[in-house]
């Protein structure tokens, strides 16, 4: 658990070291997905330890977010100042996005197999 | 013990970051357990939750959000390490991505595009600060990643990670129906959908639908990830200077 801890932050740290030193705008824990996703496709059988440590720190990922978005309390006067543009992206820009996805993908994947699609009545 | 004693012990206790650190577990523990309770209806979000049971105690309380901060930064930290850990779902589904790459890559390309350029749009057609805007435009993507983006390209990283989450929460509630109007039935393509503009909080509502949706949910966010990551930025500056 612990190497598979310690890789998974070397990866980060290799990230973080790369995007600083070739000023790249990427963050650095992409670089570091970036490179754990190769190392992945190289080893082709990851360790379960590692799996383990990934999914573990994956079960809850959305607790992780809850100390940035507290941060909404030091920007109520920006959110009362742009309620209208900021509430009228989040609902209209999200929905048209996914909307306009979901029709190109329908378009471009291959036939649906039995089961891929929801029938007709359903 | 009098309100003197109770203000004493609360300025000595918020000053710990055992307290912020505890709080936010308390908090998240909370919003799960009303979560499950609603039987996962995606409105009672643990996260929405939890932010605004921490955000109340520290209004009620007069504590600073840094104070807070010191203790929640070691939740915080992780974000970071489970970004990287996203590798792993990604790695799964290798050979859905084998088998249909270029398609793939040209959806997740467009969605991404899509999704932060209509918002850029209409945000600014509405009258958003430069400041607002460049917090709204990576809102699709996982949390730390966008708040990554928005301080590269000059936006508040705090409003980012606000924005981001109740893009996720808008996306798992309202989505589904929005694809049912549009007579969307491939649930690939709504999977799919569903990653690309809702992240993490739509590929969690996916899977609960239809185990293959959730999959192309999960495969888009991972490769949406990367895309906006690796695009958005160098766009922005490029359009912006």
């Amino acid at each position: 658990m612990i190497a598979a801890f310690a890789l998974i932050l070397v990866c980060q740290l290799f990230g973080e070291v790369v995007s600083e030193l070739f000023d790249l705008p990427v963050p650095g824990p992409v670089i570091g997905l970036v490179l754990l996703f190769l190392g992945l496709l190289i080893k082709r059988n990851p360790p379960k330890v590692l799996t383990d440590a990934a999914d573990n720190l994956l079960i809850h990922f959305s607790l992780l977010f809850v100390p940035a978005g507290v941060g909404v309390v030091t920007q109520i006067d920006r959110l009362k100042g742009d309620w209208l543009p900021i509430a009228a992206a989040l609902i209209v820009s999200t929905l048209l996005a996914m909307v306009l996805t979901a029709l190109l993908m329908s378009k471009l994947l291959p036939k649906a197999k039995p089961g891929e699609s929801l029938e007709d009545g359903q | 013990m009098n309100e003197t004693d109770i203000t004493q012990l609360w300025v000595y206790l918020s000053a710990k970051p055992l307290t912020g650190l505890t709080i936010t577990l308390v908090a998240y523990a909370i919003g799960f357990w009303l979560y499950q309770k609603s039987d996962r209806n995606p409105i009672c979000n643990p996260v929405v939750i939890a932010i605004a049971l921490i955000a109340l105690l520290l209004k009620v309380t007069g504590t600073p959000y840094a104070t807070y901060f010191e203790g929640a930064q070691f939740v915080h930290f992780l974000l970071g390490p489970a970004t990287v850990a996203l590798a792993v779902p990604l790695f799964r589904q290798t050979e859905t991505l084998k088998r249909a790459l270029p398609v793939i890559a040209f959806g997740v390309l467009f969605g991404s595009l899509v999704a932060s350029a209509s918002t850029v749009i209409l945000a600014w057609a509405l009258g958003a600060s430069p400041e607002t805007l460049a917090s709204l435009a990576p809102k699709s993507v996982t949390t730390p990643v966008a708040m990554g983006i928005a301080e590269n390209i000059g936006g508040v990283p705090a409003l980012t990670a606000v924005c981001v989450i109740a893009t996720g929460i808008v996306g798992a509630t309202l989505g589904p129906m929005v694809m049912n109007m549009a007579r969307l039935k491939d649930w690939r393509a709504r999977g799919f959908a569903m990653g690309v503009a809702s992240h993490g909080i739509g590929t969690a509502r996916a899977f609960q639908v239809n185990e293959t949706a959730g999959a192309f949910s999960g495969l888009a966010m991972g490769l949406n990830t990367l895309a906006t990551a690796l695009t958005i930025p160098f766009l922005w500056h490029w359009i912006f200077g």
